[in-house]
């Protein structure tokens, strides 16, 4: 401790003069550390405005529906029992990156979740290629004022229920409203709005195109009218192939270009929520990473503090107690235990790529040959910047973190009697551990892969998704609502067929009774 | 680059609206759970919100999710003694010990079967009266009982030695203090300057007897001051107290029900809302307000609120024995100048044929003329009887105070009030 200089403040009191000596002091030595970061802006808000902002799902302008009610419930529920975790802390991925304090917070919390937020997670939006290729941190306020005040317009316009029940339509559907291999292009708010009545226009006339209630026929068919009993398909309706020509994940998208009935302002809002989740969609897919950076970061950058004398030890302690909760990982068979705490494995993860860097043991050398021994501020840097959790446990986690975590693989197969162990941290069992855990963390293994394959646009408009099992795991109870849901938007039947290795297993049809006899 | 920004000063409830939406959306699960709440909380007890619990399973949101079944595997931290292909047994039931659980599925709706949460007073008094269009109730006048209260009324110079105000003496005598010191204080000069001119003169000059004199002067004057006294009766103020009409502020709600055998639970349950909307308009209103509650078959008896809900007893009915046991009770304990006096009165209209003339009488010439208001529902599909008849002549005597109304359901009670509030509102005015 550099004992030539007073603590910037000590106590828990806090106030904005104090708050801003320390943010310019993290500012130079996250400088120091080139973290690149957007400009911060941090709101001190109150315990209710935190409860507002975490039920919106840290949206800080959201449009109106009863689920945001009710996360709101669930969480004043939850913090009036004192069972609320860190509610400490919330950051939203836009320019300038906001993060929020909450007033109650003591002194050192407010400079943690500055650390943490501020130039930690800042600084992994900015940084990770997920963010830079699916967010637009620079319109994403503006995106979210239109979608308020268009949903706003709607309700007005159709009523309150009719918004309501297409959003939640929209809502069952928003895991699969995500591109994964395009690129959006970023626009501003004015544009969107703009934009938004020519598409409207453009769009119904797309689907109208589609959706002709007299089809034509394909130019080499020859029709002839004498004879529609005689043929199937006299017309040669069947012949163009099936539409879409190729599997299309994004339902979401689907539906909004394709829906035979939706009126445009339903599409409308089937692409605010589509977009959303797109917005959404790089977070879901580096918890792990996005927290273990944050987590290293404040844990970096406190300690800084304290070496260079600008916090005392009173101080100190409460963040290492606090510090620790945060990372604190419960094992399987503790009451606590509410699986792996990301904090923990990415934190681990993060500093152990840190140790490797710096004192590399002859292990880490021959499992790690490319970063042991290299300037460990570059090695983190690339690992943050190219990286989602999947690949990043795969790549990065060694054998030192799984031993330390004492990571062991269950084999749970309803084939079988009893679970298999299938490997623990040993020298045998490192790699399938790894790939197990890095699977875990894979979005295409964690929801059930669900792809619209034809929608009969010249039969009876059926609309049919299939269903690609892994490891013969069935869909769960929740696929009936959530079918449903499916038809309200597409208007006609809608079928799911279940297949485990092109083998079909179930079919899940809506409206039910639907369905002919035609199993066998 | 950072910016601070103090939002707390922003506006409050940003999340009313989705709350709004939420409660509307599960209605009728709310109102189950608030029903119950009426049932068992007592009328003086409505006052505050409730904990609802709704199944999770009709509130979820669903997605696509993965079933159990099939393979899966899981990655644990904190291995102590497996090895690699050791067999477990399966876990029995969910979660557990085995550290398998049930995985990476429940990832959001983890945890209890019920979703609860609280509702705020008002919300839960909105669904207590869901179909009753219940006015905003508020402070306003009303007509009343004079009652005389002593309040304070600025200060006089007579009074108790216990209503003193200190300040107020103290600044009075100090202004008397300089008032009187003034001109004694003025001669003094006057004469010390003298002495000093007569003192300054050349020695051949001075005249020694005005000098003797002047001393003399001063002497006297000095002691003039220091007789002016510190403090005076004359300084003295008191804290005056003037009698002042008040309305009361506190009102008895006496509730009244037949509990023959003809009363259901289900009339019970009615009966209970019709006197819970008088309790909450009295309460608006009143500081204090207390129940008597009556209840009587052939004879009248007064009883907890417990026991006039919930216990049941058979009999014929005579009306009048209640009746009589209010006036006893206002005769003992509620003297009329005192207290606001109202009456809510349930019943499913039976009645002895011979007594419901002696009600009539008792309310005419005894009851009415104490009364502020005297609320009668019967609870019946069915034809009136005698009692509903002599009721309607009273109410002919006092139509400003006396409401009747015949109720099959509980949405209807608003309108026996009907009267009391539009008295009121047009008095807004």
């Amino acid at each position: 401790m550099n004992a030539s200089q007073k603590p910037i403040a000590t106590g828990s009191d806090w106030n904005f003069n104090v708050l801003e000596r320390f943010n310019d002091k993290l500012a130079a030595l996250a400088d120091e550390y080139r973290l690149d970061t957007y400009p911060n802006q941090i709101e001190v808000i109150t315990t209710e405005q935190m409860m507002d902002a975490y039920a919106s799902v840290g949206m800080p302008v959201g449009y109106h529906h009863w689920s945001f009610g009710k996360q709101f419930l669930a969480v004043e529920q939850a913090y009036k029992r004192g069972q609320m975790g860190l509610a400490y802390e919330l950051v939203i991925n836009s320019n300038p990156c906001i993060a929020y304090l909450m007033e109650e917070n003591t002194l050192m919390m407010q400079v943690l979740v500055m650390a943490h937020a501020c130039y930690g997670h800042n600084s992994f939006f900015k940084g990770n290629y997920l963010f830079r290729t699916w967010t637009d941190a620079d319109s994403i306020v503006d995106y979210l004022v239109f979608a308020r005040q268009y949903i706003a317009q709607c309700e007005e316009r159709h009523g309150v229920h009719a918004v309501e029940q297409l959003l939640d339509a929209c809502h069952a559907l928003q895991n699969y409203g995500v591109d994964r291999y395009k690129r959006p292009s970023p626009i501003s708010a004015e544009e969107e709005a703009k934009r938004q009545d020519e598409r409207e226009a453009y769009l119904q006339t797309q689907v109208n195109m589609l959706w002709r209630t007299i089809p034509e026929p394909p130019p080499d068919a020859s029709p002839l009218p004498g004879s529609l009993n005689s043929d199937e398909d006299p017309l040669g309706l069947h012949v163009g192939g099936v539409y879409p020509s190729e599997p299309q994940e994004n339902l979401l998208y689907f539906i909004e270009k394709n829906a035979p009935l939706l009126a445009p302002w339903q599409r409308e809002i089937v692409r605010i929520v589509r977009k959303l989740a797109q917005y959404f969609y790089p977070q879901r897919q580096t918890q792990v990473m996005n927290e273990g950076w944050a987590c290293f970061w404040h844990y970096t950058l406190m300690n800084r503090l304290y070496d260079e004398g600008d916090v005392d030890e009173g101080l100190m302690l409460e963040f290492l107690q606090s510090h620790a909760a945060v990372i604190h990982q419960p094992d399987f068979d503790s009451p606590y235990y509410n699986g792996i705490n990301p904090y923990a494995l990415g934190f681990a993860i993060f500093r152990d790529i840190q140790r490797i860097c710096e004192e590399p043991t002859d292990e880490d050398r021959q499992w790690f040959p490319d970063i042991a021994g290299t300037p460990w501020r570059t090695t983190l840097e690339f690992a943050m910047r190219n990286f989602k959790d999947e690949s990043f446990i795969q790549q990065f986690l060694s054998p030192k973190v799984m031993r330390d975590l004492k990571l062991f693989l269950i084999v749970d197969d309803d084939q079988s009697e009893t679970l298999e162990v299938a490997a623990i941290h040993n020298e045998q069992g490192y790699r399938r551990v790894r790939d197990a855990l890095s699977t875990q963390y894979a979005l295409s293994v964690k929801e059930p892969n669900v792809q619209v394959v034809e929608a009969a646009i010249r039969g009876d408009r059926s609309l049919t998704l299939h269903h690609v099992q892994d490891s013969r795991r069935p869909l769960g109870r929740s696929v009936y609502p959530v079918i449903r849901h499916l038809h309200e938007l597409w208007g006609f039947p809608v079928r799911l067929i279940s297949m485990d290795e092109g083998r079909v297993t179930h079919r899940y049809h809506w409206p039910v009774e639907e369905e002919p006899k035609e199993k066998k | 680059m950072t910016y601070f920004i103090d939002r707390r000063p922003n506006a409050k409830h940003k999340s009313a609206v989705n709350r709004q939406r939420f409660l509307e959306r599960y209605r009728k699960h709310i109102k189950r759970s608030v029903e119950e709440a009426v049932n068992r909380r007592s009328i003086t007890d409505m006052e505050r919100g409730e904990k609802i619990s709704i199944p999770t399973k009709d509130i979820s949101e669903p997605v696509f999710q993965h079933g159990p079944g099939g393979a899966r595997s899981i990655v644990s931290p904190g291995n102590k003694e497996f090895l690699e292909g050791d067999r477990i047994r399966r876990p029995s039931g969910q979660g557990g010990g085995g550290g398998a659980g049930e995985g990476g599925a429940s990832n959001q709706g983890e945890g209890n079967d019920e979703f609860a949460f609280t509702l705020t007073r008002e919300e839960f008094l909105e669904f207590v009266f869901d179909g009753l269009e219940l006015p905003h109730l508020q402070r306003k006048p009303l007509k009343s009982m004079e009652e005389i209260k002593m309040v304070r009324a600025g200060l006089s110079r007579d009074g108790v030695p216990a209503r003193i105000s200190i300040t107020r003496s103290m600044r009075e005598a100090y202004a008397r203090r300089i008032a009187m010191r003034a001109p004694i204080k003025r001669a003094l000069q006057a004469a010390q300057q003298a002495l000093e001119d007569e003192e300054r003169k050349d020695s051949v000059l001075r005249n020694p007897t005005r000098i003797v004199e002047l001393k003399a002067e001063i002497e006297r004057l000095e002691k003039r001051i220091e007789a002016v006294p510190f403090i005076d009766t004359y300084d003295l103020r008191y804290h005056q107290l003037s009698a002042q009409p008040q309305p009361s502020s506190q009102a008895v709600m006496f509730c009244v029900m037949d509990v023959s055998g003809s009363m259901t639970q289900n009339h019970k349950d009615i009966a209970k809302r019709f006197f819970l909307l008088l309790y909450l308009f009295l309460e608006k209103h009143y500081e204090k307000v207390e129940l008597v509650f009556v209840r009587h078959h052939t004879a009248a008896r007064e009883v907890s609120e417990e026991e006039f809900f919930y216990s049941r007893e058979t009999g014929g009915t005579i009306v009048s024995s209640a009746l009589k046991l209010v006036n006893s009770i206002i005769q003992a304990r509620y003297p009329p100048e005192k207290w606001n006096l109202y009456v809510a009165q349930a019943s499913d209209g039976d009645n002895w044929d011979d007594d419901s003339n002696t009600c009539r009488d008792l309310l005419v010439k005894q009851l009415m003329p104490q009364l502020q208001y005297y609320a009668y529902v019967e609870i019946t599909p069915h034809d009136h009887q005698s009692l509903w008849h002599e009721y309607e002549s009273v109410a002919g005597h006092f139509p400003e105070h006396f409401a009747m109304r015949q109720i099959v359901e509980a949405s209807e009670i608003y309108a026996v009030f009907r009267e009391l509030f539009k008295r009121r509102l047009s008095q807004a005015d």
